[in-house]
């Protein structure tokens, strides 16, 4: 099987380049990780990130014949040849498929991912009725690996300031558990041209995310929830 | 200085609805408009000058420009704020387009109303 991986050292390299690689193995059931892992045993300095190999870490995201997604569930029979290999689009490659997720994760942090309840805690656990914690499917099982918020031309252009896809599902996953207060402190945090208003549906978050989430729809939510509020 | 970000301008969701009403507004008023030349297949310059000397129709037509008007702007901004990175710059765009907005204004009820 032949590969074209994106290599960049930025301490050796003056440019980024595309090196090939050929390995003799079937596709079979094997994934995509399995693949880079052989061809890391031929070239040891290939650098990628990886770690429970099943899709529940969000590590080894990469962009993947120009699509972003997970290495670990990627199945090699799925793939055109020669399989193209990218670091994340968007972000700072600090070394071949690794790039510095710093800005993706100062925007998750940015819309307060934890519970906002002042009231004391109780005696036992703060309950939800079965409707309202169905509120929160679609918006929890998020790994944060990346690929939606690194494929959204928005963040492309305005990093710093748009929250991105993945940031704004988030957003909306604390926004939708009844256990939190801070409603309006969250939206008030979002009502801002560049923060939310960024969104213009063009929808590859919902196109790459290895879980199958829609965050579009998520943002579509908390614009609902500004309307309501405002009208 | 060190340029820093910043954000929490607390507005956009007024803007996000202006766009998406004045969509209506002109979904209207193009169905109106292919539904009137489909309707009269032998269309002259009389019927034409007869249909745009009522009130309601002038009305309807400058309702239909503006909401062309209000909705471009918000698509020219987002357009602005998205690849255009000095304030500044971004500043003297807006300014531009609103005035040219508010001159295609004036033109409007003009060409509306000397027909």
């Amino acid at each position: 099987m032949k590969f074209r991986i994106y290599r960049y050292n930025p301490e050796t390299d003056a440019q980024p380049s595309m090196r090939d690689y050929e390995l003799d193995i079937e596709a079979g059931d094997k994934m995509l990780l399995d693949a880079l892992l052989l061809i890391k045993e031929q070239d040891d300095s290939l650098s990628l990130r990886k770690s429970c190999r099943e899709g529940v870490c969000g590590s080894d995201a990469m962009n993947i014949n120009g699509r972003n997604g997970l290495a670990c569930i990627t199945p090699l029979s799925a793939l055109k040849q020669p399989i193209e290999l990218r670091p994340l689009p968007g972000l700072p490659v600090i070394r071949d498929l690794i790039v510095d997720m710093t800005q993706f994760f100062k925007q998750y942090h940015s819309i307060k991912p934890y519970l906002v309840n002042n009231d004391p805690p109780p005696e036992t656990e703060r309950l939800q009725s079965p409707a309202e914690r169905k509120e929160l499917d679609g918006l929890y099982e998020c790994i944060l690996c990346a690929c939606c918020t690194t494929a959204c031309p928005s963040f492309w252009w305005n990093p710093d300031k748009f929250v991105g896809p993945a940031g704004l599902l988030q957003a909306y996953r604390f926004l939708a558990d009844t256990r939190d207060h801070a409603t309006s402190e969250r939206l008030d945090n979002l009502e801002d041209p560049y923060r939310l208003f960024r969104c213009h549906t063009i929808m590859n978050c919902v196109d790459v995310c290895p879980k199958g989430l829609n965050p579009t729809e998520a943002i579509g939510k908390i614009k609902d929830l500004m309307v309501k509020r405002t009208v | 200085m060190v340029d820093r970000i910043v954000t929490g301008a607390h507005y956009g969701l007024r803007d996000w609805l202006f766009q998406r009403v004045t969509a209506v507004v002109v979904a209207a008023y193009t169905l109106f408009m292919a539904g009137y030349v489909v309707l009269h297949p032998n269309l002259d310059y009389n019927m034409w000058t007869g249909l745009f000397s009522s009130q309601v129709m002038r009305s309807f037509s400058l309702l239909f420009l503006l909401a062309v008007y209000v909705h471009a702007w918000v698509g020219v901004r987002d357009v602005v704020m998205d690849y255009v990175k000095p304030a500044g710059l971004r500043l003297a765009i807006y300014v531009v387009v609103i005035l040219a907005l508010l001159l295609y204004v004036i033109w409007s009820v003009i060409i509306l109303w000397s027909l």
